[in-house]
């Protein structure tokens, strides 16, 4: 083994030590700067997190408030000025988040069941359409049609007719 | 999927009898204005004990309900005579009875009925005959003596021997209602839930074997159709495909599936070959078509279109591959039946806001509204084609109702609770 001298085995101990001293105070100063850097974005991210949650409970809660159930002319799967209101509050919605969901056509009881189904099914689509024209893929939306058979209201006459015309959001 | 699959009595499929509550009564609004007199004598048993059914009572019952007979009350009968020699013609005379129906019911192993009917006026017997079967189907057995007994003197072949599918509803306000498929004699009598649901069931039908029926149910949250096998309750679920899977039909050799399906776009109508489950489109039109049904020739099938703007019935001709428009009156024609002479179709039409039962007769191209309230749907034709089976609301209430093919004879079937619809007539089952 070849023998070193002492003073150079100390001079070069000395220089790490300077060296690491000179390194840690660089360190230290890169730290604090990265510290405030990512404390100074995470209280913007929070902040901004905040505001998101604030904007999707807005939205939640004007989503809620118009409701889930669109309603419907009779014999007519048009939207009304009502419904597309109405729907516009859920697609502010839908589109903040990835959820599913699934459009339930209804029809009052007057004309054949059998009919009725694929009326409803119209009503369903007519929703469906207005969503997807709306930015919301259309692999998110599931339609059924109930036809007559889920009257919520179950009398005769346009009063309970006009409630069981629809479409319900689930 | 498409094996056949053996259902156990469950939550959802039911093999017992369903007691008072899906019953239906009888109401009788309208009969014909002479309706002939006969007195049905009750019938002498001659086995152990008391006789398992009232035989004379449920071809009494029958006889009244064809409009065409004023069965005469026991009241006022002065002999109960169970054989030709017992058998004084004076005594009918007094209480104006042309008719008299005698017979004897014995079981000796199989239960027996033997019946004679006689002509007052002439003082002569008509005809005499029996019928034999298991006591479990002595009900049964009675309807076959009111059916030989209705066309020796209609000659109409009688269609009391048959059976009736109907959807009862139990109303659970704010809830999900019960849906209940029930089997029942032609009478109503002896109901039998073949399934109960918590999700809708709807669009019973026949096979033309009387022997497989068909439906929708959306027990799987999606309609899907499926056929169930009466004597064995095997079911099999034929269809799962996105959108629409309604409105099953047999064809007439009972081979082929006609149904409405939305898998492609929009309600098209397709046919199901049975053994192979192969699908055939048979429209291809962006407007609705449904409600499928054959002509008794399966040449044709009618069905709902509103192709033309709004529900009317067409013809498709299944070798010539083209559409027919078959009705033109009014705005709303929809769910034809056919009659086995292949002539009248009944179906829903909307007149003045209201939804009747009409028949429109195919070789006239008559339209001949038969009933006057206002909520009327799902025509069923009795398989001799002398009554429609329909139903209506009457007192906020869903029931089945019917009507002979000439408006002349009327009677309803409320159920003693809940709602009743979709009544679906059978053919005539095979002894």
């Amino acid at each position: 083994m070849k023998q070193i001298p002492m003073v150079a085995r100390l001079c070069s101990v000395l220089f790490a030590a300077a060296l690491l001293t000179a390194c840690a105070g660089s360190d230290t100063k890169e730290a604090d700067e990265a510290a405030a850097r990512a404390a100074a974005e995470a209280a913007a991210a929070a902040q901004q997190a905040q505001a998101q949650a604030a904007e999707m409970e807005r939205l939640e809660q004007a989503a809620e408030a118009v409701g889930n159930v669109f309603y419907f002319e009779f014999d007519s799967s048009a939207l009304t000025q009502d419904a597309i209101e109405r729907l516009n509050a859920h697609i502010a919605l839908l589109q903040k988040t990835d959820r599913s969901v699934r459009l339930e056509g209804h029809t009052d009881e007057r004309g054949t069941r059998e009919y009725n189904l694929a009326l409803g099914e119209r009503r369903a689509n007519s929703v469906r359409d207005y969503m997807v024209a709306n930015g919301i893929a259309s692999f998110r939306i599931e339609t059924v049609s109930y036809g007559e058979e889920r009257p919520v209201a179950y009398g005769s006459g346009e009063a309970n007719w006009s409630q069981n015309r629809r479409v319900e959001l689930k | 999927m498409t094996h056949m699959t053996r259902l156990f009595a469950g939550a959802l499929l039911v093999l017992l009898a369903w007691g008072a509550r899906a019953e239906l009564a009888i109401e009788i609004t309208q009969g014909v204005d002479n309706p002939t007199p006969i007195a049905v004598v009750p019938f002498a048993w001659q086995g152990g004990g008391t006789a398992p059914e009232d035989v004379a009572a449920v071809i009494d019952g029958d006889l009244a309900r064809s409009g065409q007979f004023s069965p005469v009350s026991r009241a006022d009968m002065l002999g109960r005579p169970s054989t030709e020699a017992e058998v004084f013609y004076r005594d009918w005379r007094a209480i104006d009875s042309d008719y008299l129906l005698i017979g004897r019911v014995s079981t000796a192993g199989a239960m027996r009925i033997d019946y004679e009917l006689f002509d007052v006026l002439r003082q002569t017997r008509v005809f005499s005959g029996f019928e034999e079967g298991p006591a479990s189907e002595a009900r049964m057995l009675a309807h076959r003596v009111a059916d030989a007994v209705y066309e020796k003197l209609t000659g109409i072949p009688g269609a009391f021997a048959t059976r009736l599918l109907y959807v009862s509803v139990q109303r659970v306000p704010g809830g999900k209602d019960y849906f209940r498929l029930t089997l029942s004699d032609s009478d109503g009598a002896r109901p039998i839930v073949l399934l109960e649901s918590r999700e809708p069931v709807l669009a019973p039908t026949w096979s033309p074997d009387g022997k497989q029926i068909a439906y929708v149910s959306f027990e799987t949250n999606r309609p899907a159709i499926y056929r169930q096998v009466l004597a064995t309750g095997e079911r099999e679920q034929l269809t799962n495909f996105k959108g629409l899977n309604s409105s099953p039909a047999w064809s007439p050799d009972g081979n082929t599936m006609a149904m409405v399906l939305s898998k492609d776009g929009s309600p098209d109508i397709y046919l199901m070959d049975l053994a192979s489950k192969r699908l055939t489109r048979v429209t291809d039109h962006y407007a609705i078509d449904t409600e499928p049904v054959w002509m008794p020739d399966g040449r044709s099938i009618l069905f709902t279109s509103d192709r033309g703007g709004k529900p009317q019935i067409y013809r498709y001709d299944l070798r010539a591959r083209d559409v027919a428009r078959l009705t033109f009156e009014g705005t709303y024609n929809a769910r034809a039946r056919v009659a086995q002479d292949g002539r009248n179709v009944a179906l829903v039409h909307q007149r003045d806001r209201r939804f009747h039962i009409a028949l429109l007769d195919l070789e006239t191209d008559r339209l001949h509204v038969l009933t006057s309230t206002e909520l009327d749907e799902s025509p069923s034709i009795a398989p001799n084609g002398s009554m429609v089976l329909y139903s209506t609301k009457y007192a906020g209430r869903g029931i089945l109702a019917a009507v002979s093919v000439d408006g002349g004879v009327k009677f309803r079937l409320p159920a003693r609770e809940g709602d009743v619809r979709e009544p679906a007539w059978s053919p005539y089952i095979p002894r």
